[in-house]
């Protein structure tokens, strides 16, 4: 925050937007695209403490995201454009006679246009006691925190005001932060503006079943506080009174004109700064207002982003003196709220005349889907609750006469004749990105001519999807369609062997209980693959699905059994990790990073018997290198004796879950973190998955485990464990997600259950669990939907494969010593047993040794990484 | 290379010159699992890795891998590309033609073959 008295007007024209919400930074990147952030020096004053974020998926605050992830601003553009953006100091007057604005600070900006995009604020009713202590509004992330800091130290109950998206959002995250929560909506149904009487039913009733007490057609009266003035409950017009520690209003949002209204700016009746098609004011043509402060040239406020996206475009094109209006927008919107789709668009009231509807209503799964018909048959609109799947189809159609009957477009698959409608279907002329107005014929032209071939290129290419992001389903089919059709094979495929995914293979493979390589290449393979000998790739990686399967589809649990010996990785081969020198490393199992003084002996003694290097790993365990071939059995043998088993560190499996000392010793933690960590590492033990899988439980929210870094990380709470899974630490960090809070053991176990076996069902090879949530369509969402919901209902089967691997383990160490066969194969030559690989040398170094590198012939060049640990 | 007949008394032979009766005996047959290799050392320190396929047909190449340094290729993953037969190292994956030594991500880098038998 600058605070400058007075500055002067430079030689470029100066343009100041107040404001810098979604449609300011919008309105900030169109002026750079149009090149006028070059000719014209920018200012932007911003009354929030940040810089424009994501206000649409504020909520996901509360299910993991940090304020910086919500961000929208990248401070790189922001400098290279050389825009002035000062923060946490709005516009507090403007002089239009000598075009003036005049910030908090003093700061005083002269300017030659200026664009005012001051947003809304929330409305909050009129009644007694309004703004005593509990009483909150939900608008921005300030509010959140104020919110999660009351519903943490005062509040069991909590009511929200208002039953419209925000106030469900707003409901939804109270319950997630452990009140039972309340709404009041004053319409008799929930989300008025968007669903009629029969989706709200549909609505209703979900929204109950999930825990949340709704009251509609009741009017809130007063704010009952009690003696030492915080919210104790709230009088209804029913005459009922509900008892609440804290009350959230979310009825909906006024139009932030004070700022215009008292530089005698033309305000509309209800509020809104009137501005004419070009997004100008209609008094002063040196102002403009875009967004949720304008009244829109067709008498309206537009309070959804898509619309103040366009307005920020349009008052830009003006500026750089293109052709370009604002007459206003569609409306269609598809949300999903607490878990439940909602959409709708165009007509979806039906109050266009003589118009027709076709409903279909399954209030048993929370289904209503109503679309409303013209006379002529032209699909006018309609409304989705619960299954949103056809939204993009559908509104791309508004508007036209559809290709097939309108019922069979609302009808469930497999009822009767319903026909899945797809994106090629649609004209060319097809909006499908409304957040960014891009139609399809855009999307066809950057595979075509741009060359783009994935969804991700496309998105840079187009801009399609990266606004609300419920087009990019559509759009990842347009891509495929468009490709097929021009001819690119899309090829799929693992490897040149198979041209199935993993997950296709893994399907095969469970459904047809195949339970060797060679059976799956032969009967599945490529044609010209078929017979032959496979490749490094689809070998370790069918190798992995009939290991992670081996007791359901009948195959031996142990890796280096039959066939399953001449399909594992090399590490996995020898049951140790590679090290450069053709040397190995070994890692005992340490469950949960506990150790006795005993067994820390045995370790050190061993690593001093055999003369190997130590070290202590990430994983909280100890790595012991520079073991040759043939002494790994021994020292197995050594090790297996003093209770240790592998710790699975050369293998795609889980290596180790790490934990903090948690409760029993801290002074903070709430749970036993080391307990919880040593029972989830010995039921995940050895299972093989399509990459290594890192665990650790935290015993409080201090995360001293890091496990929000974790493939599946846990977080105790006073009440239990939160789960968060996709984390990653390495190249590519990526923080976990929420995925679900204060869970029993029992539970925790069980969606854990769920959850690594989804993954291992459903990934690509060699893809973290990071990697997989980005990838799979949905996302969390679906992954959540498919693991805590049920919705695909294979929970039971996810959890009976669990079953079986936990309980057909065994330790691969001991078997191997065991069996004088396998023995065999660990020497380093076969015709010399005894007989070291003279290659493998060490030299001293601080005190412990270190490969003796032969001399390289060719330089390094790696094609594939490897890493180990 | 020659077809391996499915017998247990079969040794596994090396040639280390081109006199055709210098055949060096390295192990049995069933030391060798198909799709796996075993590592040997010849009389004069040199390494050889050797591969069986799944048709029973046998092949040997230099065992000490020409990126890594490490004589490990005995210890990669075998295949088929495009019909010639590979073995991927375990190093850093490079894969080498088993019937020529050539590597087939970089062609001007070879390693040397032996021909071998089951007798």
């Amino acid at each position: 925050m600058s605070t400058t008295a007075l500055v002067g007007n430079g030689p470029r024209p100066t343009i100041v937007l107040v404001g810098h919400g979604m449609v300011g930074q919008r309105f900030l990147e169109a002026l750079a695209e149009r090149g006028l952030t070059a000719t014209h020096r920018v200012v932007v004053l911003c009354e929030e403490p940040r810089p424009a974020y994501d206000r649409v998926q504020l909520t996901s605050y509360f299910s993991g995201k940090t304020p910086e992830d919500l961000s929208l601003t990248d401070m790189e553009f922001i400098k290279d454009h050389g825009i002035e953006l000062y923060v946490g100091d709005p516009a507090e007057t403007i002089d239009r006679e000598s075009k003036k604005v005049t910030a908090r600070s003093g700061m005083v900006v002269d300017y030659d246009t200026l664009v005012l995009a001051t947003g809304s604020y929330p409305f909050v009713p009129p009644v007694p006691n309004k703004d005593a202590e509990g009483c909150f509004v939900y608008r921005t992330i300030e509010d959140l925190l104020a919110i999660e800091e009351y519903a943490k130290s005062k509040a069991t109950t909590g009511a929200v005001v208002g039953g419209g998206l925000l106030g469900l959002e707003a409901a939804g995250a109270l319950k997630g932060l452990g009140l039972a929560a309340h709404i009041v909506e004053f319409a008799p149904r929930l989300m008025p503006v968007q669903v009629d009487e029969g989706g709200g039913a549909a609505l209703l009733r979900t929204i109950s079943d999930m825990g949340l007490s709704v009251h509609t057609g009741v009017g809130t009266q007063e704010i009952v506080v009690g003696e030492d003035g915080a919210v104790t409950g709230m009088k209804l017009s029913d005459g009922s009174e509900l008892a609440t520690d804290m009350v959230v209003f979310s009825a909906g949002v006024r139009p932030r004109d004070q700022l215009a209204r008292e530089s005698g700016l033309t305000v509309g009746e209800r509020g809104g700064i009137a501005v004419d098609e070009q997004c100008r004011t209609v008094s002063d043509p040196h102002v403009f207002a875009i967004g949720e402060c304008a009244l829109a040239s067709d008498g309206r406020v537009y309070g959804l982003v898509a619309p103040g996206y366009e307005q920020a475009e349009t008052a830009a094109a003006t500026i750089a003196r293109d052709d370009a209006e604002f007459t206003g927008a569609d409306l269609s919107t598809k949300l999903k709220l607490l878990g439940v789709d909602v959409a709708s668009f165009g007509d979806a009231h039906g109050t266009a005349e003589d118009c027709l509807d076709v409903v279909y209503s399954d209030s048993r799964a929370g289904l209503y889907k109503k679309l409303v018909i013209g006379r002529d048959g032209t699909l006018l609109g309609g409304i989705l609750v619960g299954d949103a799947e056809a939204y993009g189809t559908l509104r791309a159609f508004t508007g036209s006469v559809p290709p097939v009957s309108p019922e069979s477009l609302v009808l469930p698959a497999g009822a009767g004749e319903s026909v899945q409608l797809g994106p090629s279907a649609l004209p060319d002329e097809a909006i499908i990105c409304s957040c960014h107005n891009v139609s399809k014929g855009t999307i066809r032209g950057a595979v075509t001519d741009h060359q783009c071939t994935t969804v991700p290129e496309v998105k840079k290419c187009t801009k399609a999807g990266t606004g609300c992001g419920s087009c990019v389903k559509v759009l990842g089919q347009l891509v495929t369609a468009e490709l097929e059709a021009s001819g690119v094979e899309v090829d799929k495929g693992l490897c040149g062997c198979f041209s199935q995914t993993r997950e296709e293979l893994y399907e095969i493979v469970l459904a047809l209980r195949i339970n060797t390589y060679q059976d799956l290449l032969d009967r599945y393979g490529r044609e010209d693959a078929r017979g032959g000998d496979g490749c490094e790739i689809c070998k370790p990686a069918v190798g992995s699905i009939i290991a992670s399967l081996a007791p359901t589809i009948g195959a031996s649990g142990y890796v280096l059994d039959g066939e399953q010996a001449s399909l594992q990785d090399s590490n996995d081969h020898f049951l140790a990790n590679l090290q450069k020198n053709g040397s190995y490393s070994v890692v005992p199992r340490i469950p949960g990073g506990e150790i006795t003084p005993e067994k820390l002996i045995v370790i050190g003694e061993i690593a001093r018997d055999f003369g190997l290097y130590t070290k202590i790993t990430g994983g909280q365990r100890i790595d012991m290198f520079g073991a040759r071939v043939e002494q790994l059995p021994l020292i197995w043998a050594r090790l297996v004796d003093a209770g240790f088993e592998s710790g699975h560190a050369y293998g795609k499996a889980l290596r180790t879950v790490k934990s903090c000392v948690g409760q029993t010793w801290c002074r903070y933690g709430v749970q036993d973190s080391v307990r919880m960590a040593i029972d989830l590492e010995l039921r995940y033990r050895g299972l093989r998955s399509p990459h290594k899988l890192k665990s650790a439980v935290s015993g409080c929210a201090r995360e001293c485990a890091e496990a929000q870094s974790k493939d599946f990380g846990i977080i105790a709470t006073a009440n239990g464990w939160n789960l968060y899974v996709g984390g990653n630490g390495g190249a590519t960090p990526r923080h976990a997600d929420l995925l679900a809070q204060d869970l029993s053991d029992a539970e925790l176990v069980r969606l854990i259950d769920r959850f690594l076996m989804f993954y291992i069902r459903t990934a690509d090879r060699l893809e973290r669990t990071s990697t997989w949530l980005e990838r799979i369509p949905g996302g969390l969402d679906h992954v959540r939907d498919v693991v805590v919901e049920d919705s695909l209902g294979i929970c039971e089967e996810l959890e009976s494969l669990m079953a079986a691997h936990v309980a057909g383990y065994r330790d691969e160490w001991a078997e191997t010593i065991n069996d004088p066969e396998k023995l065999s194969r660990f020497v380093s030559f076969v015709n010399a047993p005894d007989t070291p690989d003279p290659v493998v040398g060490f030299v001293p170094e601080r005190d412990q040794m270190k490969p003796d590198l032969p001399l390289l012939t060719i330089g390094h060049r790696p094609l594939e990484g490897s890493a180990q640990r | 290379m020659t077809l391996a007949l499915e017998t247990t008394d079969l040794k596994v032979q090396l040639q280390l010159n081109d006199g055709e009766d210098s055949w060096f005996t390295v192990c049995d047959l069933s030391a060798l699992l198909p799709g796996r290799g075993v590592a040997a050392l010849l009389p004069d320190g040199r390494q050889v890795a050797l591969f069986r396929d799944r048709s029973g047909k046998l092949y040997a190449i230099d065992n000490r891998d020409p990126f890594g340094g490490a004589a490990v290729l005995s210890r990669g993953l075998t295949g088929t590309h495009q019909g010639r037969p590979f073995v991927a190292s375990p190093l850093l994956k490079q894969r080498f033609d088993l019937e020529t030594g050539v590597c087939l991500d970089d062609d001007v880098v070879r390693v040397a073959t032996y021909e071998v038998r089951a007798s």
